[in-house]
Formats: structure tokens, C-alpha cells, sequence
């Protein structure tokens, strides 16, 4: 098995925050990993992974977006792919969804309705977002409430969190790299 | 791009300075706060005039920030210092030393977005026996000054973070839940030497307070 972590941040410094917490849950399980920076993956970076995390980011930083082009392989990828936050926020534009405004930092409660990842009922999430994006056509929502929290493509293995689960939650990370 | 730390004189400031330094950044200016209240969440810690010292021995100005250091009005005087470091020295961003408080960093995020500076934690989420023993590496000379968690006692004022202190911390981890960072605050530290220094600090005195598992070294250093 080997992941692809894709490093979304445009400033070099914010790899040590939104990146590296997830390449040492990686290494304390023993999983293989590859991180590179969405403008220098491969055809054979894809080809090669087996799955993919696309990382959060800084709240000041939406270079992401400006360059959403870099990610249009997400439609066409047939393996299962993780995107956290900003990593949500392209997965939901290449599917067709709008950004939105919405600032949240710190601890929240969000209700899963339905098991998502091992994460179900009522759980503490940490959120550090300035945005979100609508519920994508064709994608399951597993929280209550208007924003989508976490979300599932109905036809592949396409998930995405809004959260931060490298900060609380660290479980729902091995649970999409293992299971 | 410039920036300013947020520097209390201890490791994790400190280090988060070298950090933000290795990857390419400018250290326009470090900010301290001084705060009066001993129980502060946000920004007590025992030798704080000594950042004074090391600003200097790194050629970096300091803001220093008084504050009666009262819950949420220590956040404004904070707020304060960090318009003057954009006014005096035009930094872009702001780095910080937070390991896992969201209690702090996520307070310094909603300054750094109200102001709309960039935030950095580079040591957000970090193991913390593999930062130990990277600031060991790295030769960062720590010493401990003050304690404030059962076993601790006076006996470890002054010790040194080396290979010993890391396999102490783990077996304190593992018997009383103590973090080996002191990330609960159950100790406080500050930093003699670093790549940042241009030389060693040295003790010149030192003062001891306390009582049963909570004990303060104040320190004067040349």
C-alpha cells in the first residue's frame, strides 16, 4: 500500500502544520507514503498510489482554488481519495459545487446522522475554515445541518471532511488508509 | 516573506522562530508579552524579561506588550503588539509556538484573520518525543524554570533537555500522564543557546520560589 499526500499549501512553513501531523500518523502505522505538492504530481505518482489524502490549509491561503485546474484528474481516478478541508473544498469544485462563506475556528459539535469513517452520533470536531462548499451533485451527506461536514461520492470511494481530523479524530485518517 | 514570532523565550517559540527561519522566511521582529498574571493561560511564563537578552543576541527587535494579563483583555493588548510589529516592521505573518492548545492557536487565528496576517503553528500536532529529540539535534540548549505538576519538584529546576531528560519524560508520561513537552504546563523552559544565537547565554543568578510541586526559577543571564 502506498499514499499519496498531496500538500495544498502554497507557503512552504505550512507544511509543518496541515501536512506533517498526517505523514506521523502514516509513520507511527507503519504505512507507506509519498507527499508531493499538487503542482508536481505525476501521472505516476497517481498510477503508483493506492490511495490519495488531499491536505487542508492555512486560512489566508486559497491559491488552491485559483489553480483548481491542477486537479482535474480527480474525476477520472478510479481509487479511493480523502480530502480534508481545502482537500474537500476541491473535491466538491471539480464536481461542480460553488464555495461558500463560512468562518470557523476551534472545537465544534457536529451530529453524524449516518457512520461515517467510524465516526458516528455526536463528536467534537476541530474546524479552521474561512469557506465550505455545497453538497456536490451525486454525493451523501453524514452530518445534520446546512453545511456539509462530511461527504461521500455515491459511485466511488470520494470522501471528504470539512473538520480536521489531524487535530481530533486522528482515527477517522487510519480508517480511510486501512479499511 | 517577513514575519513576526510571538516569542516567550522558551523552546517552542523559539524553535518555531528557527523553523520559520529555515524555511526561507525573514524574522522581521519577535513579541512578548509580559503579562502580571501568574495564571494565565495564554502567555505567563517565569523569565520573560530575558526574551530582552535574546533578542539581542539574535539582532532582532522586540515588542514587548504589558498586560494586567485578565482573560480576554490580555487577547486586545496582544492584538496591540501584533498592529505595531505590521506598522514598524510590515510583517505579512505572524508564527507561533502552539504544540496542541487549541485554547491559544485558535485565539491567535482569529486575531491574525481580523488583522488579516497570516497565522503559522509549525509545531501544530508534533510528537512529542520526536520534538525532544529534534531540539536535541538541532543543539538548542534548554533549561527548565519552573515546574508545576506532581512529581515534579525543585530538583528539576535548571536540568538540562538532553537524551537522560527525554527517557525521564517517557517514564513520567507513562506512571502520571505528564506531558513530555510540558504541554499542560506542567513545566516551562527557556532556551541559553540555539543556531539562532549568535553566542551562548549564560546563568548569572537565579532565584528559587515555590512550594510542594509547583516551583519557579527566575533567572539573570549574561
Amino acid at each position: 500500500m502506498k499514499i499519496l499526500v498531496i500538500n495544498t499549501c502554497k507557503e512552504p512553513l505550512h507544511y509543518y502544520e496541515f501536512v506533517k501531523p498526517i505523514e506521523d500518523i502514516l509513520e507511527k502505522n507503519n504505512i507507506r507514503f509519498l507527499t508531493k505538492h499538487y503542482s508536481e504530481i505525476s501521472e505516476k505518482d497517481l498510477k503508483k498510489s493506492t490511495k490519495i489524502i488531499i491536505c487542508g490549509t492555512s486560512l489566508k491561503d486559497n491559491q488552491f482554488i485559483r489553480d483548481i485546474n491542477y486537479f482535474n484528474w480527480i474525476k477520472n481516478y478510479d481509487k479511493p481519495i480523502f480530502g480534508i478541508c481545502a482537500g474537500m473544498q476541491i473535491i466538491s469544485l471539480i464536481f461542480g459545487s460553488k464555495l461558500k462563506f463560512k468562518k470557523e475556528i476551534g472545537f465544534y459539535t457536529e451530529n453524524f446522522k449516518k457512520r461515517f469513517l467510524g465516526l458516528e452520533r455526536k463528536q467534537e470536531v476541530y474546524h479552521l475554515h474561512n469557506n465550505y462548499t455545497a453538497l456536490p451533485r451525486g454525493f451523501i451527506q453524514f452530518n445534520d445541518g446546512k453545511i456539509p461536514q462530511a461527504i461521500k461520492y455515491k459511485e466511488k470511494e470520494i470522501y471528504g471532511v470539512l473538520f480536521h481530523p489531524e487535530v481530533r479524530n486522528k482515527k477517522l485518517i487510519l480508517n480511510f488508509v486501512i479499511n | 516573506m517577513k514575519i513576526g514570532v510571538l516569542f516567550s523565550g522558551g523552546k517552542d517559540s523559539t524553535y518555531a522562530a528557527y523553523l520559520a527561519k529555515i524555511s526561507g522566511n525573514e524574522i522581521a521582529c519577535l513579541i512578548s508579552i509580559f503579562s502580571k498574571n501568574k495564571d494565565s493561560f495564554m502567555f505567563h511564563t517565569p523569565s520573560i524579561e530575558m526574551t530582552k537578552k535574546q533578542a539581542e543576541i539574535m539582532n532582532l527587535p522586540l515588542i514587548i506588550q504589558k498586560t494586567e494579563g485578565e482573560k480576554e483583555i490580555e487577547l486586545k493588548d496582544l492584538e496591540k503588539a501584533i498592529e505595531t510589529a505590521i506598522k514598524k516592521y510590515k510583517v505579512e505573518g505572524i508564527v507561533t509556538g502552539a504544540l496542541q492548545s487549541v485554547y491559544q492557536s485558535s485565539r491567535i487565528q482569529k486575531i491574525c484573520e481580523k488583522i488579516g496576517l497570516k497565522c503559522f503553528n509549525p509545531l501544530w500536532q508534533k510528537d512529542e518525543i520526536e520534538y525532544l529529540n529534534e531540539l536535541i539535534d538541532e543543539k538548542f540548549k534548554i533549561i527548565i524554570t519552573a515546574v508545576a505538576a506532581y512529581p515534579l519538584d525543585e530538583r528539576w529546576l535548571g536540568k538540562e533537555i538532553n537524551k537522560r531528560f527525554v527517557d525521564d519524560v517517557i517514564k513520567l508520561k507513562e506512571k502520571y500522564k505528564i506531558h513530555p513537552a510540558g504541554e499542560g504546563g506542567e513545566f516551562e523552559t527557556f532556551v541559553l543557546d540555539c543556531p539562532l544565537f549568535s553566542r551562548a547565554l549564560k546563568i548569572k543568578d537565579k532565584r528559587i520560589f515555590g512550594g510542594k510541586n509547583s516551583w519557579e526559577m527566575k533567572i539573570e543571564i549574561e
